[in-house]
């Protein structure tokens, strides 16, 4: 009896949430898909800018499809466009990001680890200090650390250079790498030295047999943050450079600002594409490791 | 024969805390050593101090004859066993066994013996090519002991193995760790804070407190005169009972008199010619307070005493009273008819009684 009187009366208002459930998750896919909408909305209008023709840029609309697709404007981009005086396109400074942003990654990533690992589980006197100024270097900015970085590198014989680039890039990125490896090893047990140091291994060994294979999340993680970083920057880029030796990031501010008459914008927008692909295909084929990467550390540490 | 590790005078200090005073250990070949100890009495640090893990504030230490007090862990010729087995994650269980070897730069024919003899002598030949995370806590735990035994060292260090393992399986592993000991002959040093691990497993007990040895001996002298109050009420289970009492000391034996609330005092007279202080705590195990007629001799006191609590277990039942204002325990037969709430009359067998001064809690007989 009681089972009764306690079921009839609920099944309306079951009814009742199940309704205002059912309007609550579309509410939501609304919402999402507006965001949806606003993200996606620049990058369409740069993929279709980019294919279309100038004729057809002045006289069309800008959220139309393009009518002719042309790769016209991507070439130009790559190879033709003027920066200046020059009229090489990307092509040269693309090489140039490559040459710096793949050794930086690499040596920032791998100080990054060396510094993790002895600071997590060496425990050493000051090591928490050491840890704590590192972490300081994370939030000083770039402006503050220009006029003496290029007396540095003035001094190093490495001014306006690729290998002063990844220099300046490598010493900005230890903070944030020390910080990653830090707190991914800090979650293993301390026992692992231990053992490793009974069993004979000295400190290079323990790192290399048995760290160093325990982070691959976590070196996802940093290269994706790192290469990021250092592809996009433009500060360092711009100010510690020369001619010949510009990262794609200044070289695609000179073609965008330095063009005089039409400003063609297909041509602006295949080489803005071209500049963010590196970043967007790391992202892409790591992305999955990167979210797994930051909550295996996040969670335990 | 000379000892196969010997401490002498050992101090251990993080900052001002002083974690370990005045260690004196030392074992033969052969031994095996149990360190026990309530938690933070300083037994895991001690055996860190013996792997080198730790360095010494001061003191001496030798293993096999040698000084190795300021020698690093790989050079100490020992091998250890972790609480939390410490396997190394990415490799395979071959890889984990053969990790000291390669590093040690052994050839790989020996490396594969070695590897095939112990993976048969713990019956793990099947599981060679799993990784850690693919094993149960049982099958690491006989990883972590393959780890150990093919470096075949001086002395093996065990950190409470077995302290994660559940109690059936617990209770096998033991087994299993003493007949290695009994096959192989090596020496061990063990540390655990359970004391029956300790009794079960040890050629000599070492028990700790608060980073003082409380004391040191075979587990019949552990149990049978403990030192002081800390280690009888530590070692064995149920704790041996600890009644606070007054004496009375003549030439030819001692009344003992227990007071009890409401009832009468007990009186009792343990025969053997002692020369006890008035206030003493009488220190008796369970199994020495039967009933009547199991047990017999000379120093079997009789008295009636009130029954509290009734607590059958199978093959003993546990009657608890109160005696000189403290719980005492007894272990009765399974088939003892004695209820709660009632009189039972008991026996205090005194051949193997032990005497405490109150305030010190040191052995006095």
């Amino acid at each position: 009896m009681t089972d009764l009187s306690m079921t009839t009366p609920q099944n309306p208002s079951k009814t009742g949430s199940n309704l205002r459930k059912i309007a609550l998750r579309w509410g939501l896919y609304l919402i999402l898909g507006v965001f949806v909408l606003y993200y996606v909305m620049p990058l369409y209008v740069m993929i279709t800018t980019s294919l279309k023709s100038l004729e057809e840029i002045r006289t069309g609309s800008l959220m139309a499809l393009p009518r002719d697709v042309t790769f016209d404007a991507w070439a130009t981009a790559w190879s033709g466009a003027c920066t200046g005086i020059q009229c090489e396109g990307l092509k040269p400074y693309f090489w140039n990001s490559v040459l710096m942003a793949v050794p930086a990654v690499a040596l920032s990533t791998f100080l990054g680890a060396m510094n993790g690992y002895v600071i997590a589980q060496w425990n050493f006197k000051g090591a928490n200090l050491i840890f704590s100024l590192m972490l300081f270097g994370c939030f000083i900015p770039f402006q503050v650390v220009l006029l003496p970085m290029a007396r540095m590198l003035g001094l190093m014989g490495l001014a306006g250079s690729i290998p002063g680039l990844i220099f300046v890039h490598v010493i900005y990125g230890i903070g944030f790498t020390t910080l990653f490896f830090r707190n991914y090893y800090v979650t293993i047990p301390q026992d692992l030295v231990k053992a490793a140091k009974v069993d004979g291994a000295g400190f290079i060994r323990i790192f290399w047999s048995i760290f160093l294979p325990l982070s691959l999340p976590i070196i996802v993680v940093t290269v994706i943050w790192q290469f990021t970083q250092v592809w996009n920057d433009f500060l360092f880029g711009v100010s510690f450079s020369q001619a010949g030796t510009q990262p794609v990031t200044v070289a695609l501010n000179n073609i965008v600002n330095s063009t005089t008459g039409v400003k063609e914008y297909n041509v602006d927008m295949a080489a803005a594409i071209i500049a963010a692909l590196p970043t967007l295909f790391v992202y892409i084929v790591a992305g999955k490791y990167f979210i797994r990467g930051l909550t295996a550390g996040s969670v335990k540490g | 024969m000379d000892p196969i590790l010997n401490i002498q005078n050992l101090y251990k200090n993080y900052g001002s805390v002083e974690i370990l005073k005045d260690i004196n250990v030392s074992i033969d070949p052969g031994d095996f050593l149990v360190l026990v100890g309530p938690s933070g009495c300083g037994k895991s640090t001690l055996l860190n101090c013996i792997a080198g893990l730790e360095p010494i504030t001061s003191g001496r230490l030798d293993i096999g004859g040698q000084d190795m007090t300021d020698v690093s862990p790989k050079d100490r010729d020992i091998a250890m066993v972790f609480q939390s087995y410490a396997l190394y994650p990415t490799m395979t269980v071959a890889k984990n066994i053969t990790f000291g070897m390669k590093v040690r730069g052994v050839d790989a024919a020996t490396q594969e013996a070695k590897l095939n003899e112990v993976a048969k002598q713990l019956q793990m030949e099947q599981l060679l090519q799993r990784r850690p995370g693919q094993l149960s806590g049982g099958q690491r735990q006989r990883v972590a002991m393959g780890r150990a035994l093919v470096r075949d060292p001086k002395l093996f260090l065990f950190d409470e193995p077995l302290s994660n393992l559940d109690a059936k399986l617990r209770v096998e592993m033991r087994t299993e760790i003493k007949k290695l000991h009994q096959t192989l002959g090596a020496s061990m040093v063990y540390v655990t804070h359970d004391q029956i691990e300790a009794m079960t497993l040890a050629t000599k007990i070492v028990v700790m407190r608060g980073g003082v040895i409380q004391q040191i001996g075979t587990p019949a002298e552990i149990y049978n005169r403990p030192a002081n109050m800390f280690v009888a009420d530590f070692m064995g289970s149920p704790a041996m009972n600890l009644i606070p009492a007054k004496a009375q000391s003549n030439g030819e034996g001692s009344k003992i008199e227990i007071a009890r609330d409401g009832h009468a005092p007990i009186v009792l007279h343990d025969t053997k010619n002692r020369d006890l202080p008035e206030n003493v705590v009488l220190g008796l195990r369970p199994e020495d307070i039967a009933e009547p007629g199991y047990r017999s001799g000379q120093y079997v006191q009789k008295a009636e005493c009130h029954v509290d609590i009734v607590e059958p277990a199978g093959a003993d039942t546990f009657v608890v009273m109160q005696l000189g204002g403290k719980h005492v325990t007894a272990r009765l037969h399974s088939d003892t008819d004695a209820q709660a709430g009632q009189s039972h009359p008991l026996a205090f067998d005194f051949s193997k009684v032990s005497y405490f001064e109150p305030n010190t809690g040191q052995r006095l007989n």
